[in-house]
């Protein structure tokens, strides 16, 4: 890691060099969020269990995101479709095979990479622009296929099926305020995990690819087969978040918010809290949604102010902030949130000598 | 295949096209100028219907203030529409000249989702069936064709009005392209803007110019789709189809996304001619599945260049 540490702080051992938490106070630190976020359930307070675990599904979603899109460079207008493909295959394994959770978890990831990798082919040929198309055509394909394949399991042109609830060692997991758990140790787990990716050889060469495939391909990294593991993993995530979601709502569908501006509001959240940075998918979420609260307040205060047009102000303000905000986040601070916070930290270690 | 329709179906997939092939047109054009993948053209269409029905009398917000008949509304619709552009241009895109591919990809995504809240917000977000248009469905012209069911070809008269308005406008855009001064000096910019800045055209000029051009394309896409099928926010991910359109005829091509259209038309018409309730049921989806297969057969597209990469 290249950063500036002060005088005297070094590492003896290999063990020390590779520690994510160098600090005691650093592991401190991780310990108390933990344990502040585990105890947020406690609190009884609805509203904020809810917001709080679709903030963490949506999390790793966003990570999926960040390592095609933020590390590989990958452009993908699909990631809610195959959030899709996740919540369908957690339920109906769980409905028709009644696997635990901790099969139909791995298996959503599985099978949702396997389709994120069929669509991740056209990178053999293409990038950038043609590559968001081809993206763009799945977030079409797999919506449709779900609402006219086998109607009697992916629920037909009604798009919705129930979800059966998680047992977990005979509790059944029904209440958001449950499922809460299940989607935080997800989450810590898949931070773990992304985290350590990065510096490891694959982590590398997503990296490569996205500063120059090319150039990668020179120094012997195979940009095909690099592009199409991070499709493979970024499919995995999003099939995680799907199951999540779907086990969060207890049901899943079409109808659920799984469409276009679904794929639009994951690719803005990644940029708003910075691309290609560990960080980043929490800023970036954590914003959005509280961007949308704002949003639907100013919605229903505008709803109050002009009745007639209720209907339609209701549910205006949230694209138009998104829209706005992406685009001043892209026009003003492009690298996203977490740069600010880089420079913060930087500042913050160069006191008093920093401006 | 249900062959007696297929002929009714080729017609209406041709004419339907037309209206596409506009839109790819606009698409193709703002690529050109300055290497602008516009994913906000499909709400510039949206913009545009919506626009004209305000103009002309919607009964929502601006019955007050205008009432004007459809072609005055078409105007001032496409007023309307330039100074967007132009706005659009100046605001959002200057700024991001430069920035990577990806950038530029998500600041127009993120205007499409703008635009989409203001009109919400603006008119109002439920689907609007007063379009005024000229034409009422059972406004139809019968061709006889023998073999065809009835041996008669039956097509809607608003579809063969916005084929022509179509057809006429992307003629007009292509000549002004080939043969007016300020045309030739937007191809050269489109060529290379630094060579096109050296022999004294203002790129940043173009720039807008070509925004405002797409704006007025755009507001005859929309006020043709409106005249079919009437005004709502869902047009705007209607009209996507006009993306495969752009890159079966390759980005690059006027012609291209002429043909691009007319191919995403027929090949939406034609599954509909289809027995089997499953393929009728796919029209939404057959361009997508179209752009995958030319993606990995042809990625340049029928009429595009092939791009070669250097270090």
């Amino acid at each position: 890691m290249a950063m500036l540490r002060p005088a005297g702080d070094f590492d003896r051992n290999y063990a020390q060099d590779m520690a994510l938490l160098r600090q005691p106070w650093q592991r401190w630190a991780m310990l108390l969020i933990i344990t502040a976020a585990a105890l947020i359930p406690l609190s009884g307070n609805a509203y904020l269990v809810t917001t709080v675990n679709r903030i963490m599904y949506t999390i790793v979603a966003v990570q999926g995101l960040n390592v095609l899109t933020g590390m590989t460079g990958q452009i993908s207008l699909g990631q809610a479709a195959f959030m899709l493909v996740g919540g369908y295959i957690v339920a109906l394994t769980a409905q028709y095979w009644g696997l635990p959770i901790f099969v139909t978890l791995p298996l959503a990831a599985l099978g949702t990479g396997v389709v994120g990798l069929i669509f991740g082919l056209p990178s053999l040929r293409v990038k950038g622009f043609y590559l968001a198309m081809a993206t763009l055509a799945a977030q079409f394909i797999i919506p449709w296929l779900s609402r006219h394949i086998f109607p009697e399991y992916l629920g037909g042109s009604s798009g919705r099926i129930p979800v059966p609830s998680p047992v977990i060692a005979g509790i059944t997991f029904n209440q958001v305020a449950q499922v809460f758990y299940i989607s935080l140790v997800v989450l810590v787990i898949t931070t773990v995990v992304l985290i350590n990716v990065r510096r490891t050889k694959l982590g590398r060469s997503f990296i490569a690819v996205r500063d120059n495939d090319l150039a990668a391909e020179v120094l012997g990294v195979n940009p095909f087969g690099v592009k199409l593991r991070a499709f493979f993993v970024a499919a995995m995530l999003a099939g995680v978040a799907g199951g999540l979601k779907a086990i969060s709502q207890r049901s899943v569908g079409t109808e659920l918010a799984y469409g276009l501006n679904e794929s639009i509001l994951l690719l803005g959240m990644l940029v708003i809290g910075g691309l290609g940075h560990n960080l980043g998918p929490f800023l970036g979420v954590v914003t959005i949604i509280f961007l949308e609260d704002l949003a639907n307040v100013t919605g229903a205060t505008m709803a109050a102010i002009f009745p007639q047009h209720a209907t339609s102000l209701l549910t205006s303000f949230r694209p138009l902030f998104f829209g706005l905000v992406l685009m001043l986040f892209l026009i003003f601070e492009p690298r996203g949130l977490a740069h600010r916070w880089e420079l913060l930290k930087a500042s913050w270690r160069m006191r008093p000598f920093s401006r | 295949m249900n062959w007696p329709l297929v002929p009714q179906q080729v017609m209406t997939g041709i004419l339907n096209g037309g209206t596409i092939a506009l839109i790819a047109l606009g698409i193709v054009l703002i690529f050109k100028a300055s290497e602008v993948y516009n994913f906000a053209h499909g709400h510039l269409v949206m913009l545009g219907a919506f626009l004209t029905w305000w103009f002309a009398g919607g009964e929502e917000l601006g019955n007050e203030l205008f009432n004007l008949p459809l072609w005055a509304a078409t105007l001032m619709a496409v007023l309307t529409a330039m100074l967007v552009g132009l706005a659009i241009e100046r605001v959002i895109l200057r700024p991001m000249t430069g920035q990577p591919v990806l950038a530029i990809i998500l600041v127009t995504l993120g205007l499409s989702q703008f635009i989409e809240g203001g009109v919400s917000i603006l008119f109002g977000a439920q689907p609007k069936s007063n379009f005024p248009t000229p034409f009422s469905p059972s406004d139809v012209i019968r061709i006889p064709f023998p073999g065809a069911f009835n041996d008669t070809i039956i097509l809607k008269q608003s579809l063969v009005a916005s084929f022509v308005v179509a057809a006429v406008a992307s003629a007009v855009f292509i000549l002004f392209f080939q043969y007016t001064k300020t045309g030739l000096a937007m191809r050269a910019t489109a060529e290379n803007h630094e060579v096109a800045q050296g022999v004294g055209i203002r790129v940043s000029r173009i720039f807008g110019l070509s925004w405002a051009i797409a704006g007025v394309i755009a507001t005859f896409g929309g006020v043709l789709l409106a005249t079919v099928s009437g005004v709502s926010l869902n047009m705007a991910t209607v009209v996507l189809v006009a993306f495969p359109a752009v890159l079966l005829g390759g980005l690059e091509s006027f012609g291209g996304a002429i043909v691009g259209g007319l191919i995403v038309g027929l090949s939406q018409a034609l599954v509909q001619a289809s027995r089997n309730i499953e393929v009728r049921n796919s029209a939404e989806i057959v361009p997508y599945i179209l752009l995958l297969i030319i993606l990995i057969l042809k990625p340049e597209g029928l009429f595009g260049q092939k791009r070669i990469e250097r270090i």
